[in-house]
């Protein structure tokens, strides 16, 4: 048991490294509330361009749903980070990181809500039209609100999943939870930063979960 | 005096189907004017596209003297607003309250002060004999009181003339009565409606005319006496005899 405490609750290195890590958790947790914001806004307009229906907006679309669904984040951010700057261009880590998980987390959000918005029955779009309300006005009043209410729970699943991915950023220098804790893990020689990294991630998701399940039962509704 | 709708030569293809075949049809002001016919005879057609929510494929159709079919779709917007449209499965907006379904059109469309719009929206909800429940989520409301809010949330828009596509088909026998009556007494203050229905009682008692419909063209039409005492054409006769017999 003593054992144990030394190796991964060492008081002294705990001391030493809890300011880098309490900093990380910074950056982990404002690049993770950007993307969301980004990727679940974009995610929508992207499937409200899709309602459009002409094929030189939705092609496009889907071509880019897919792609980011179907690459491990890991690739493109290796690509962005290590292949772009051979064409002239250099992103800094925290950018590339933003980019990537955005993009990734836009395809999943316009998946979830374009699913919702097909799922509303004809009859909700004709009765906005009926009453003289505007294509742009149906979708906004009447059939995003419902797109998205059922989209909440899977939404929140992906966001969170996102989030957790800012870990990636620790393979190009971006000095999130991991990043820092894994440098101060080589530094010391302990295991005792990594429980910290732990801890940390804890501190973030776990009322991050509760949150989700708030808002789950929050907007699920009887049909 | 020019009548409140004046449906004149349309017609409408899916495709290569013809589901309307040159439909001419005027409906005066306060008129209620019952359509019947078999499935798929074009009764759900004709009626939408006199709001155009169906694009015909040639004709006009004139509301209050304004044909509706040199409108730009800006302009359609607003015409809409003419026509109230009652659907046989409400569509009401579940993720508002009764109150914000029947007051969503009027500040959208119509641009109405909300206040003024909920003033309106009451007024409608107490005419439905719904007052009470305007606080109420669409899917806590049995479906007669669901298509009476959808009647207010039309009637709400001040429309000329209302139409009705089959607004008691989906509802439990017990739960008709209701609907029938606001419709009744609608008529009875004056507006113009168009009714698609198999309430063949409800003819007899409130539509001025019956219009029957067979594969896309009007087959005859006169008073409910008339159509349903003795009518003129065979079709008719066996439509008749098939509705009444299977009752
Ligand atoms: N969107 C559509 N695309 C193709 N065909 C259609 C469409 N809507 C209707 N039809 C066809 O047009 C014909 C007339 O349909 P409509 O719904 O107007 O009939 P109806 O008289 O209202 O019948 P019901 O009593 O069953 O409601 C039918 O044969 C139907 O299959
Ligand atoms: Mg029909």
């Amino acid at each position: 048991m003593e054992r144990f405490l030394e190796v991964f609750f060492a008081p002294q290195v705990f001391a030493r490294y809890a300011p880098d890590v309490l900093y990380a958790m910074m950056t982990t947790l404002w690049l993770g509330l950007v993307i969301i914001l980004a990727g679940i806004g974009l995610g929508l307009v992207l499937a409200c361009l899709r309602t459009a229906q002409c094929w030189w907006l939705t092609l496009p679309i889907v071509i880019f749903a897919d792609v980011m669904r179907a690459l491990p984040p890991l690739v493109l951010i290796l690509i962005f980070y290590f292949g772009l700057p051979g064409l002239g261009l250099t992103l800094s880590g925290p950018l590339v990181l933003f980019i990537v998980l955005t993009a990734v987390l836009a395809a999943f959000a316009e998946e979830i809500f374009w699913a919702g918005l097909t799922a509303l029955t004809r009859g909700q779009w004709e009765a906005g039209r009926a009453t003289g309300l505007s294509f742009f006005q149906t979708l906004i009043h009447v059939a995003l609100p419902q797109a998205v209410r059922m989209g909440i729970p899977s939404l929140v699943n992906r966001a969170l999943a996102i989030t957790k991915m800012t870990a990636l950023g620790s393979v190009i220098g971006v000095k999130e939870i991991l990043a820092v804790s894994s440098s101060a893990q080589a530094m010391s020689g302990s295991a005792t930063p990594l429980t910290m990294a732990a801890l940390a991630y804890l501190a973030i998701f776990l009322p991050a979960v509760v949150l989700a399940r708030w808002l789950e039962r929050r907007f699920s509704w009887r049909v | 005096m020019t009548p409140m709708l004046e449906i004149a030569g349309l017609e409408k293809n899916f495709g290569d189907v013809q589901v309307l075949r040159s439909i001419d049809l005027k409906v005066a002001r306060g008129e209620l004017v019952f359509v019947i016919g078999p499935s798929g005879s074009g009764k759900s057609t004709m009626l939408r596209c006199c709001n155009r929510l169906e694009e015909p494929t040639s004709g006009s159709i004139f509301i209050d003297g304004r044909n509706i079919m040199n409108a730009l779709s800006a302009d359609l917007n607003r015409l809409r607003l003419q026509t109230g449209m009652v659907f046989q499965g409400f569509h009401l907006y579940p993720h508002m309250t009764v109150l914000k379904n029947v007051m969503l059109a009027q500040t959208k469309a119509l641009k109405r002060p909300k206040a003024e719009a909920e003033t309106r929206a009451m007024d409608m909800l107490g005419r439905v004999g719904l007052a009470h429940k305007a606080k109420a989520m669409p899917t806590e409301l049995s479906g007669g009181q669901q298509q009476r809010v959808a009647i207010a949330r039309a009637l709400a828009l001040d429309p000329k003339v209302m139409l009705f596509d089959e607004p008691t088909s989906a509802l439990d026998p017990e739960l008709v009565g209701s609907v029938l009556k606001v419709m009744k007494d609608l008529n009875a203050e004056g507006m113009t409606m168009v009714v698609v229905s198999h309430e063949m009682g409800f003819a007899r008692e409130a539509a001025d005319r019956v219009v029957f419909m067979d594969g896309g063209v009007v087959v005859e039409q006169g008073t409910p006496d008339q159509v349903f005492g003795n009518p003129q054409q065979d079709r008719t006769r066996a439509f008749l005899s098939r509705v009444t017999g299977a009752e």
